[in-house]
């Protein structure tokens, strides 16, 4: 039977790692590849490293910290943020990810997604997005609503619908990271991450919102949830990876069991 | 020293990796003669079972890869590189290159709660004893991406299972032919011990 998996957040910016609240006020906190390394070590299933440096030079400090997390981690990691085409995700995939993820890009420019499927495999592609609550409309008939730009600019489409056609233009997974719960350590959006996940046929990812281990258990039974992405709450040292996966354990959620070799 | 089939398979560097990481010497070639002549082989792969098998022949990498099979070069085929080297795949109704009997087939899952692609995390059971699976406990889990995998039409040829939706085939060979649909250059410690174990593997089973 397949594992439910417990995927880290990692943000970077100019190669550091970085936390954001809200998205915004982002502090340093460390070296990713040193995190990466110490979260491969505790049993971690999968990264994430979302690259939020905004200018160019940053870009190939992000393919230089890939390349270093490559050569000592032995797990799946994708690599987000600034993917605006094929040749972004071939260079990350060639220095080691396993998948990419694009966000806004692909919002703006749906065939991305389409482009990247074709030229890496979708199961290389994770298409992650940005949700927020508001109001149901006839545009919005799930009163979740795609945002971009860090979650600033809502975009009018429904996350419903998004996640279905993101899908069919070839993405192999998608990430879905509500704004109003990113940040707040008060538990993952379930209804949300339910009704994504009961609306595709590709794995979900639920991210924003993880604090306590319970949420994890919550968003992986009741919210459908195939993997639950965490961040503050292990980067900060108030968990570990493995005593989360031990809590999910005892609650009879299926995890993986990473058996040390002697 | 291992020789790894170059064939802009997705994984190709990441299998590298692994290897440096498990200690065992490797090298990436496209060339049909430096396969012949290998003393072990790679056939790594993530992907489309048509674009893999076009590159293959269009390298010629396809009669290189028979010559070392048939020569007694013990030879590794993982994911894409374990599902072509049967008769032939379901995807896009692929012709392979027949190392093996088989054909290569689409999860067909009657719980709509199990996604396709199969992505994570699964144990992997051994069926049957396999030197390159030496290392194996029950319970221990690899790691799975795909939405095929490989059904050998003799049940003789299955070395592993794995269950989604029912069990499935997850490592198969024959003498000194050996595949896993499991990636093990993204399966933490115990895949870096599989991989270890396919470099001093004399090829025999």
């Amino acid at each position: 039977m397949l594992s439910k998996r417990v995927i880290a957040c990692l943000d970077v910016r100019d190669g550091k790692l970085a936390k954001s609240i809200k998205f915004v006020d982002t502090k340093d906190i460390g070296d990713p590849v040193e995190k990466a390394k110490q979260y491969y070590d505790d049993g971690l299933d999968e990264l994430v490293f979302y690259d939020i440096t905004a200018s160019s030079d940053g870009r190939g400090i992000m393919l230089d910290v890939v390349e270093k997390v490559a050569a000592q981690v032995f797990i799946p990691f994708s690599v987000g943020g600034g993917i605006r085409s094929v040749d972004d995700a071939t260079k990350l995939r060639l220095a080691g990810a396993e998948k990419i993820n694009v966000n806004s890009a692909a919002v703006k420019d749906p065939e991305l997604i389409r482009r990247c499927s074709d030229a890496i495999g979708a199961q290389s592609v994770v298409l992650s997005m940005d949700v927020r609550r508001t109001e149901t409309s006839a545009l919005i008939p799930s009163g979740y609503e795609i945002v971009i730009n860090g979650g600033r600019t809502p975009v009018g489409r429904d996350a419903i619908e998004w996640a279905r056609e993101g899908e069919r233009l070839g993405a192999g997974e998608l990430v879905v990271n509500s704004i109003d719960a990113d940040g707040t350590r008060e538990g993952y959006e379930i209804r949300l991450t339910r009704a994504i996940a009961d609306a595709v046929h590709i794995p979900v990812i639920a991210s924003g919102g993880a604090g306590k281990p319970e949420h994890l258990y919550e968003v992986l039974t009741d919210g459908h949830a195939d993997a639950a992405l965490v961040a503050s709450m292990v980067h900060y040292g108030d968990y570990t990876v493995q005593g989360l996966k031990d809590y999910l354990r005892g609650r009879g959620v299926k995890v993986r069991t990473p058996r040390k070799l002697s | 020293m291992i020789t790894i089939v170059d064939y802009n398979a997705g994984n190709l560097r990441s299998v590298k990796r692994a290897c440096d990481a498990a200690g065992t010497d490797s090298v990436l070639t496209q060339r049909p003669e430096d396969i012949v002549a290998a003393e072990r082989v790679i056939f790594p792969g993530v992907g489309a079972a048509r674009s893999a098998m076009d590159t293959v022949l269009d390298r010629g990498l396809d009669e290189a890869l028979r010559e070392a099979v048939r020569r007694g070069t013990p030879v590794l085929g993982i994911c894409i590189g374990a599902q072509i080297i049967l008769d032939r795949s379901e995807e896009s109704d692929t012709d392979c290159l027949g190392l093996l009997p088989g054909t290569t087939v689409r999860f067909k899952l009657d719980d709509p709660r199990l996604k396709v692609p199969h992505i994570g995390w699964n144990e992997v059971t051994v069926e049957k004893p396999h030197p390159v699976l030496g290392g194996l406990q029950p319970g221990d889990e690899l790691y799975f991406v795909h939405s095929y995998y490989p059904n050998p039409t003799d049940g003789a040829r299955v070395y592993a299972t794995a269950d989604y939706g029912g069990k499935f085939c997850c490592a198969l060979g024959r003498d000194n032919l050996f595949a896993t649909q499991f990636h093990p250059e993204k399966s933490g410690p115990l895949g870096l011990d599989l991989l270890a174990r396919f470099s001093r593997w004399d090829g025999r089973c």
